[in-house]
């Protein structure tokens, strides 16, 4: 087999899993009218895959920011900042979500992918190990393989399993860096981070949490787990993106140890990729000062997970552990979900299909992410269509 | 770790190797993981854990780059174990 071959391979693979050219992967999005509604194909559809949860895509205090930012300093920032220089824009986010969080420091990147590449790369290497939750999304794994430490899984959210892990190190959990999420991309359920904290300080490690799906979502003002566990003190490397609630494209990363600076001179995702342009920073701090005076959006947001949740509950879907904004129908064979999915779609409602290995426990997943834009009357519907295709598919 | 452990390592594991896979793949030390056995990513991780478990070790993952057949997989077992 030559280097294109297991190209060829996988491709067999993804039409065996999708058959009929079904373009369930990247699927073509020709307009999109609101935080809510898009074109497919023919179809005017609602949007419940797209991880905009606080429904700020075309908030006029973001798309004013943006137009500005566009105007007044151009497309892009055409380098690295390191090489590049820093704009006005990048310094300015980092000290405002140093400041939403309280802590000392606070870096910008490119991406939230990156955010979590360069943040764990940077922090752990060789001779060191990184613990990390069996669910963790891609960018964690992608940096903890990247920093060249030890990575060891523990079973998601079980924390004896991660306790025995941690006990089997010995000594070296003194350089030993724990990662958790506020909120799990795939089931939408939350991190047990009272006991990881215990955990964390009893065998003397560090601890990162990733808020990616949580910022904007879960605390009095949006800052994630650690403000609705009111552990944020205990947090020691903070990571996020804007690419959800604040709906723009970028990743920060917030502490209070002072090393967090010294990424800058040695974190490769921060150093050598373009920093991002001025139009998406601006956009990602007007809405961070939304998400911060959003009580009203997350509210609506909580109301519209919880009914739809219910609603799913009730007609007998298997679903994740907790409610929440990510809502995930967990099927047994891929083409159940497939079916699943393509049957939603032609109720003219999308949302993402995950198939193994991608899916927890080798399940396929119909997953929906819940907007604090969508009303009830669209949550209702959702329920409904989900409700008359169960059968169908299902017996 | 004397040559009988790592024989029993070897048979250990070809049992729980043939739980994942379907009955009539036949399972031998050359046994390519990925390519003959079909053992996915997510299986395979799976499969550490339990390893970690059954032998009270510490297997990070990123060891797995050189582990390409069942036997690749015992030698880093046996390693882990004699360290």
């Amino acid at each position: 087999m030559n280097l294109l071959d297991k190209l060829d391979a996988a491709a067999a693979a993804r039409k065996a899993l999708l058959p009929n050219g079904v373009g369930a992967f990247g699927i073509p999005i020709e307009e999109v009218y609101s935080a809510t509604e898009a074109r497919i194909g023919d179809r005017r559809v609602l949007l419940l895959g797209t991880n905009n949860y606080l429904g700020l895509t075309f908030a006029p205090e973001c798309l004013e920011a943006a137009h500005e930012a566009l105007d007044e300093e151009g497309t892009g920032t055409t380098g690295s900042r390191m090489a590049n220089g820093s704009y006005f824009g990048h310094r300015a986010l980092e000290k405002e979500f140093a400041e939403f969080y309280k802590c000392d420091y606070g870096m910008v990147f490119t991406t939230g992918y990156q955010a979590n590449l360069g943040t764990i790369s940077g922090l752990a290497g060789r001779g060191d190990t990184v613990l990390i939750d069996g669910d963790s999304h891609a960018s964690i794994y992608d940096g903890c393989i990247l920093s060249g430490a030890d990575i060891i899984r523990f079973k998601h959210n079980d924390m004896a399993d991660m306790e025995k892990r941690l006990r089997r190190l010995g000594e070296r959990t003194q350089t030993t860096l724990i990662i958790a999420e506020g909120i799990y991309s795939m089931l939408g359920d939350q991190a047990p981070l009272a006991e990881i904290v215990e955990l964390k300080n009893k065998y003397d490690c560090t601890l990162l949490l990733d808020e990616a799906h949580s910022l904007g979502v879960l605390g009095e003002t949006g800052q994630g787990l650690v403000e609705k566990t009111g552990l944020l003190k205990e947090v020691d490397f903070i990571t996020g993106t804007f690419s959800k609630s604040l709906c723009s494209i970028g990743g920060y990363c917030v502490s209070n140890h002072p090393q967090l600076d010294q990424l800058r001179y040695i974190s490769h995702p921060y150093i050598f990729t373009a920093s991002p342009s001025p139009a998406t920073i601006a956009s990602a701090r007007a809405a961070l000062e939304l998400l911060r005076n959003g009580t009203e959006l997350r509210k609506q947001l909580w109301k519209n997970a919880m009914q739809l949740y219910k609603h799913l509950e009730e007609t007998g879907y298997k679903l994740g552990p907790e409610p929440g904004p990510v809502i995930a129908a967990i099927v047994d064979s891929p083409q159940q979900a497939l079916a699943l999915w393509q049957g939603l779609l032609e109720h003219n409602i999308y949302v993402n299909l995950i198939l193994p290995p991608a899916a927890p426990e080798g399940k396929s997943l119909v997953r929906c992410s819940i907007n604090a834009a969508h009303t009830t009357e669209q949550m209702d519907y959702v329920g409904r269509a989900f409700a008359k295709l169960k059968p169908q598919i299902f017996g | 770790m004397t040559a009988s452990d790592y024989d029993e390592t070897m048979q250990l594991l070809c049992d729980r190797l043939g739980s994942l896979v379907s009955s009539d793949t036949p399972i031998t030390p050359e046994s390519n993981l990925i390519g003959q056995l079909a053992i996915d990513s997510i299986k395979l991780l799976n499969l550490i854990m339990e390893i970690e478990d059954t032998f009270d070790i510490s297997v990070p993952i990123n060891a797995l780059a050189d582990v390409q057949t069942v036997r690749d997989l015992v030698d880093l077992i046996h390693k882990i174990k004699s360290a």
